[in-house]
């Protein structure tokens, strides 16, 4: 098998082993004690801030606070606070960006 | 399975797809250009169907690594899986096997982000979760492999100074402003926010987010010990607050505390 194909198959196999993890013990899974429960629920803040955070604040891989993508993100996140509504905050996001670039 | 719950759970995924279509058309585009043609392309996209780690596979093989190297990178940047598996599992118990790794295969930052939010809503019913999540992930997956193929054959021509991109981390902020409405969740979110830009700024590439994620974690069950500690000690005020958020779900509870 080629290099290519084998890198493939075990990335892919390794990726697949991380999804299937916990979903694949689900069914033991149907009383979860306290403390895992606990842990559980930072997991959505604490892994959405992880991905979220960064593309505010490193754009590009580098750190900086003067810049567009901030801004529009700290508006954007207004936005997003008051309304709940995605597609008002895309709007006004990206086209705060786009402003902002193009001063 | 009711297809309502299947159209809601793509509608909650389709803002994103502005941001995810010219992701996908540069990890076409990209194992093409290096000489590893469409099918490598294709079999990305398919066999590992995540993003960054295709687009990091593809960057070890151009650069002469080994199968075994470029592998462990890809499976680097994807282990904040784990996180998303544990999180997801306690609301599928009910489901069989079969069903649970078919939505192991589709999960994706995406997928777990909508579905998260949408199980822990008021009004959520558990034996219509599945549908919503399948929603969701199969029409990423659909447009994920028609944008690779499309960048596969004919290269990425969104032009670089429109900032699609920025599209993904916007959805996910409107995801995560709901959810940060206690102080652990908060400090999950701070904590978690700051270490994946300090473990970026260190130099930990793609580990930063796994590495902010963990932060996040013990920063908010921490913070939710104290809280609760704090509450026994309290026992009369305790009393007249409301329960605490034992019920399995993400923090999405408001905090009556001072």
């Amino acid at each position: 098998m080629s290099r290519v194909w084998l890198a493939i198959l075990l990335a892919g196999a390794g990726t697949f082993a991380m999804r299937a993890s916990f979903l694949a013990a689900a069914s033991r899974l149907a009383t979860v004690p306290p403390w895992a429960q606990r842990i559980l629920r930072q997991i959505p803040p604490a892994a959405l801030a992880s991905i979220v955070v960064p593309a505010l604040l490193r754009p590009g891989g580098e750190l900086g606070v003067l810049q567009p993508r901030l801004a529009a993100g700290l508006l954007a996140a207004v936005v997003a606070w008051r309304t709940s509504n995605v597609a008002l905050t895309l709007a006004v996001g990206l086209l705060t960006l786009v402003a902002l670039q193009a001063l | 399975m009711r297809f309502d719950d299947v159209r809601a759970g793509a509608a909650a995924v389709a803002p994103m797809l502005i941001g995810v279509i010219p992701f996908g058309l540069v990890a076409g585009a990209t194992p093409a250009a290096n000489g590893f043609g469409l099918w490598a392309a294709v079999g990305l996209s398919t066999i590992v169907f995540a993003g960054a780690s295709q687009l990091a596979t593809a960057d070890v093989l151009a650069g002469g690594g080994s199968a075994a190297v470029a592998a462990l990178a890809a499976c680097t940047i994807n282990l904040r899986m784990l996180l998303y598996s544990a999180s997801l599992a306690p609301h599928l118990t009910a489901e069989p096997l079969r069903r649970r790794l078919a939505a192991a295969y589709l999960l994706t930052d995406q997928a777990y982000a909508v579905s998260i939010a949408r199980w822990t809503a008021p009004d959520d019913e558990p034996d219509r979760r599945l549908a919503f999540y399948l929603g969701g992930g199969g029409l990423l997956w659909v447009v994920w492999q028609i944008s690779t193929v499309v960048g596969a054959l004919i290269g990425s021509a969104v032009p670089e100074d429109l900032p699609l991109d920025f599209a993904v981390p916007l959805v996910f902020l409107v995801l995560l402003v709901p959810v940060v409405t206690s102080r652990p969740a908060a400090a999950a979110a701070l904590v978690g926010g700051g270490t994946a830009v300090a473990a970026a700024e260190a130099g930990a590439g793609p580990l930063s987010v796994m590495a902010g994620a963990l932060a996040g974690i013990a920063a908010g069950a921490t913070t939710e010990v104290l809280r609760d500690r704090r509450r026994r000690a309290e026992p009369a005020e305790a009393a007249a607050e409301a329960p605490t958020d034992t019920d399995g779900g993400t923090g999405t509870q408001a905090d009556p505390a001072p």
